[in-house]
């Protein structure tokens, strides 16, 4: 396991959360301790071990692809932050 | 009125004693009285309340009888219910309204319960005293200068403070059993997977489990029988018959073998508080259990695993809160700044530290050596209980690292993080588990006794043994009744 410094302002675009400059010190210095202490885990022999996804054994579901009701699309719609008819209206996403 | 609890509200409602009426008047009145000290509710829910009592009233004069009867509820604010603002405690879904209702609510609320408000939590479950709320500050009902726990904290003190008879809890680190210890109260995580997540708004997918905090144990076992079972709507919820547990839960431990786990005892709570656990192992042996030494070596590392794992889900699951479709939008001048500054605006601190560590615990390179390792690590924890239990039925153990603490004493995460100590372990393991009161203490200089918990844990499918053996513990010890909340006026500050 690395030690080395998290670069929390690239984690932070992954991530799609804007930070101001006092928010990277300070997150960096919180999550640094964090890893400081996760990294215990380094002490563990998992060579052999599986690893655990979910604990209960389960299997995987389908269902008969039939119509079903779900929401109505005004309902859905009703709490968009921004609309246009049946459609979410968003920022441009393309560039010019 | 107020203080009767849930079973017994049932019992005088089905046989039409108290009107479902009368008993949601009493806990709105209630709530109205003292939760401006407490804060334990984001959102009263009075004229709903009154509707819903009104059907309770009308099935039972109709000859239903109802295993939840007017029985009021407090609903952890991270449970959808269809109509009501749903906030997770976070400005991103400040002002959402739930378009449905999750499987366990409506559940209730069909066997007659009557929900009276929806709580507050540290924001999105993360956290574990309920400061982490971006919309209000829930206190202890016992100590108002101390935190309820977390992040279940307002079901927690809507209970213990006689606002609500059950409060619904989500728990996925400790999250219902550290404020029910925090709050005199049973807090009972079932196995992972018998209650529905349908309708729960996702923390970590592969630990979130619905629960309920009680004043008693057959409280938690009436609420766990209704809620549970199968839902279609859930995919990881079990098909698998559930056993009943509310009737004839056994009222005597004898004969059970009792693990006490050796390593937990280097954790040095204090010599008080050692003294208290060590009390409630002795009253387990008095009252009959055979104590047996088991090992879960692995378990140290618990809180290591957890929080990558749970991080790592977190970063995947809170993607959907980028301003899109519902919630808090900030405008930007392309989609990208919108989501960058729609998230920096509507999560908080912590939230943000928890996805900032899970997108890095799952960011190219960094994968296998965290995430992959950290699952690995889960594996053998889960091998370490299923070696305990094969030499005993019940684990015991202390429910939280500390009693209450005091408002900004955890101001460092990692302090935080540890409160979960004990109760991480079984989470990761997916086992049944459940705090019960068992002793006070009066900590650091303060002047009012708080509650202190013991953790009862069983293996996989277990909670009728589990809330059997609690049961009889709690007939036997009574230590939930040697104190009342102390609803004072607050301090100044």
């Amino acid at each position: 396991m690395s030690s080395e410094k998290i670069d929390v302002r690239y984690v932070a675009e992954l991530a799609r959360i804007a930070l101001t400059d006092e928010e990277v010190d300070r997150f960096g210095e919180q999550l640094g301790d964090l890893l400081a202490h996760v990294n215990a885990l380094a002490e563990l022999d998992t060579n052999a071990v599986p690893a655990t996804a979910q604990v209960i054994e389960s299997r995987n579901v389908t269902r008969e692809d039939s119509v079903r009701p779900g929401l109505e699309r005004e309902v859905v719609l009703a709490q968009a932050p921004s609309r246009q008819g049946a459609f979410f209206r968003v920022p441009r996403i393309i560039a010019e | 009125m107020v203080e009767l609890l849930g079973a017994q509200i049932a019992r005088g409602v089905n046989a039409r004693e108290v009107s479902a009426r009368e008993v949601a008047e009493a806990f709105l009145a209630r709530a109205v009285a003292v939760d401006g000290r407490v804060g334990a509710y984001l959102t009263l829910l009075a004229e709903r309340a009154r509707a819903a009592a009104a059907r309770v009233a009308a099935r039972v004069a109709a000859g239903e009888q109802l295993p939840l009867a007017g029985v009021p509820v407090a609903v952890k604010d991270n449970m959808c219910l269809e109509g009501t603002r749903t906030t997770c405690g976070s400005r991103i879904l400040e002002g959402w309204i739930a378009p449905y209702t999750a499987t366990a609510v409506a559940r209730l609320i069909e066997a007659g319960a009557v929900p009276i408000g929806k709580t507050n939590l540290d924001e999105f479950a993360m956290g574990s005293s309920c400061e982490n709320s971006a919309l209000g500050v829930t206190r202890n009902p016992y100590d108002l200068e101390r935190v309820p726990g977390g992040s279940s904290g307002g079901s927690a003190a809507a209970v213990a403070a006689r606002e609500a008879a059950i409060g619904l809890g989500s728990d996925t680190g400790g999250s219902i059993r550290e404020p029910g210890a925090f709050c005199n109260l049973v807090g009972f995580k079932p196995t992972y997977g018998r209650v529905s997540r349908y309708g729960l708004i996702a923390f970590a997918s592969s630990l979130d489990q619905i629960g309920p905090l009680t004043r008693s144990v057959e409280d938690a076992a009436l609420a766990y029988d209704v809620m549970s079972g199968f839902d279609p709507m859930d995919a990881t919820s079990i098909d698998r018959p559930v056993e009943p547990a509310a009737t004839g839960l056994r009222t005597d431990i004898g004969g059970l073998r009792i693990g006490l786990v050796r390593q937990f005892d280097t954790q040095g709570l204090g010599e008080e508080i050692d003294e208290a656990y060590d009390r409630a192992y002795h009253d387990l042996q008095a009252l009959g259990a055979e104590l047996v030494d088991v090992t879960l070596p692995t378990a140290d590392y618990g809180l290591a695993t957890y929080y990558l794992i749970a991080p790592a889900e977190c970063s995947s699951n809170l993607a959907r809160f980028d301003g899109v479709r519902y919630g808090l939008r900030v405008d930007g001048a392309d989609v990208r700044e919108m989501y960058d500054r729609t998230r920096a605006a509507g999560f908080g601190p912590e939230v943000k530290r928890r996805i900032l560590i899970g997108t890095y615990a799952l960011s190219s390179g960094y994968y296998d050596a965290y995430y992959v390792r950290a699952q690995k690590a889960r594996t053998l924890i889960a091998r370490d209980f299923d070696a305990a239990f094969a030499q005993c039925d019940l684990i015991a153990c202390p429910a939280a690292s500390s009693p209450a603490f005091r408002f900004n004493a955890k101001s460092d995460p990692y302090s935080m993080y540890l409160m979960d100590y004990y109760t991480i372990p079984m989470s990761l393991a997916g086992l049944p588990a459940l705090s019960v009161p068992c002793g006070w203490v009066t900590p650091d200089g303060g002047s009012a006794p708080m509650p202190l918990g013991l953790q009862l844990c069983a293996p996989l499918f277990g909670e009728r043994l589990l809330l059997g053996a609690a049961h009889a513990y709690e007939r036997l010890t009574r230590h939930a009744d040697a104190h009342k909340p102390a609803l004072g006026e607050v301090a100044p500050t």
